[in-house]
């Protein structure tokens, strides 16, 4: 359950921004999640509420963005999505994949008011 | 939860015979506290704010008691709250762009330039419960002690520290960081237990991170070298449930040897995997119950702890907290 922790980083970056913006409510907080992020969605979302608890972005409706994994294959040289670590080429069905995207993990805006 | 730290209620993570301690603030400063003297009796309900401090320290506090200084984190004076902040009906977005590891991988960073400054060389060991790390690790420190390696251990469990006594029986120093509810170690927690034991000059510091699976990949400590331990009575497929683990892996340990026959383990098939996941990741054989294949892991911590970088100054103690 590391989305505790991880959801515990989101509030204290959202806590910061809102100061830094003199905001007095958080709306929605939205997020990028890449598919090789290793971050699972509906715990973070459930470790969220509790982490927001008592702080001024409890409440908030939590947006999240998903980006497909990709990776470049060293098989047949073609650049493809995957959605796993994994995955075999789709093209080659090579297993010699180097991830070359999706395992980002941000606070991307929020909304306030 | 604490007004100055953000620590849990529970005030679930601690570390063996600790007094203060620091943490990482999210703006990426160091403040340093100690629990005993506010006991985190304090609630911190609807009228909590924060304020940035002129030296850069983020606090948190309320006003209980209408406007009363709240002296118990020792840094706060009266200070008035003009303007008040507003509530302005207007809905706004504000773009952020952070990336949510940042606030560990800033604290990993100061781990790293600090192993870096002292010249000590750091292996962040990571496992499934029961996949060997402590057994391994005494027989590596009766085996490094014995070269006058200067030698130091931490160790994270959840609760208990029934694996710090083990590493002590042997002479060397360790640390013991309980996790509480959290399954992994951090940067932070690292940096905490530095300040209880600080690392070997010199020599080589060994982290047994909590054993999971899964979110310990995620968290740099700012380490030389993450090694993870595979045993063959775990089955041939972990590299394949496991990917984010073994992905990150400098040397997959693939340990337990001893029972390869009696199980029917199928070697071959666990290295396919590992290499599938990660074809850089260097792989070992051992038995941390017969010390088979311990030579070719100690000459790996000896090349792996003449790659690191270490700075040749003599370390900074100012930058250090007191
Ligand atoms: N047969 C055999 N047993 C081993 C070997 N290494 C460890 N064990 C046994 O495996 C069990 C677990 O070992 P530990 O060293 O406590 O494992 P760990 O990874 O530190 O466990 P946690 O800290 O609880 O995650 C113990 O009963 C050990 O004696 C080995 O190489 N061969
Ligand atoms: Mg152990
Ligand atoms: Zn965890
Ligand atoms: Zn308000
Ligand atoms: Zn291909
Ligand atoms: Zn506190
Ligand atoms: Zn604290
Ligand atoms: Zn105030």
């Amino acid at each position: 359950m590391h989305e505790v922790a991880l959801a515990q980083s989101i509030v204290d970056i959202v806590r910061e921004q809102a100061r830094a913006n003199h905001a007095g409510c958080v709306k929605a907080v939205f997020l990028r999640i890449g598919a090789l992020a290793n971050v699972e969605p509906e715990a973070l979302s459930f470790g969220f509420e509790s982490a927001a608890r008592g702080t001024i972005a409890e409440g908030a409706l939590l947006q999240i963005e998903r980006t497909p994994g990709s990776a470049f294959c060293a098989g047949c040289g073609a650049d493809v999505q995957v959605e796993s670590r994994v995955a075999l080429c789709p093209s080659c069905g090579s297993g010699q994949l180097l991830i070359t995207g999706g395992e980002e993990f941000r606070v991307t805006e929020l909304e306030v008011s | 939860m604490c007004g100055t730290c953000g620590c849990g209620d529970e005030a679930s993570i601690s570390v063996e015979g600790e007094g203060e301690h620091v943490h990482v603030l999210a703006d990426g400063s160091v403040i340093q506290h100690r629990h005993g003297d506010h006991a985190h009796a304090h609630s911190h309900a609807s009228d909590e704010h924060e304020h940035l401090l002129p030296d850069g320290r983020v606090v948190r506090h309320t006003h209980e008691g209408g406007g009363e200084p709240h002296p118990a984190h020792g840094v706060m004076t009266t200070h008035d709250h003009t303007p008040p902040h507003q509530h302005d009906a207007e809905v706004r977005r504000i773009a952020v762009e952070q990336d949510v590891m940042a606030k560990n991988d800033r604290a990993a960073e100061l781990n790293r330039v600090r192993f870096a400054a002292e010249n000590t060389f750091v292996v962040n060991l990571m496992s499934s419960p029961g996949s060997g790390k402590t057994t391994l690790l005494v027989r590596t420190l009766e085996a490094l002690k014995g070269r006058g390696q200067k030698l130091a251990v931490i160790e994270g469990d959840q609760q208990t520290t029934l694996d710090a006594d083990r590493i002590r029986a042997t002479g060397v120093p360790a640390v013991q960081v309980n996790t509480g509810k959290g399954c992994h170690l951090d940067a932070e927690m690292i940096m905490r237990a530095l300040a209880k034991q600080p690392a070997p000059v010199g020599g080589t510091l060994f982290i047994e991170n909590v054993g999971n699976l899964v979110c310990p990949a995620g968290f740099d400590l700012g380490e030389g070298k993450k090694v993870v331990i595979a045993s063959v009575t775990e089955g041939e497929e972990k590299p394949l449930k496991y990917p984010d683990m073994f992905a990150v892996a400098d040397l997959v340990l693939v340990n337990k040897i001893d029972l390869v026959d009696a199980l029917g383990f199928d070697l071959p098939a666990l290295e396919k995997n590992v290499k599938r996941v990660n074809p850089k990741a260097a792989l070992l054989k051992v038995s941390a119950r017969s010390g088979a294949g311990f030579d070719a892991w100690l000459a790996w911590l000896d090349a792996s702890a003449r790659q690191t970088p270490s700075v040749k100054t003599p370390p900074s103690r100012e930058a250090r907290p007191a």
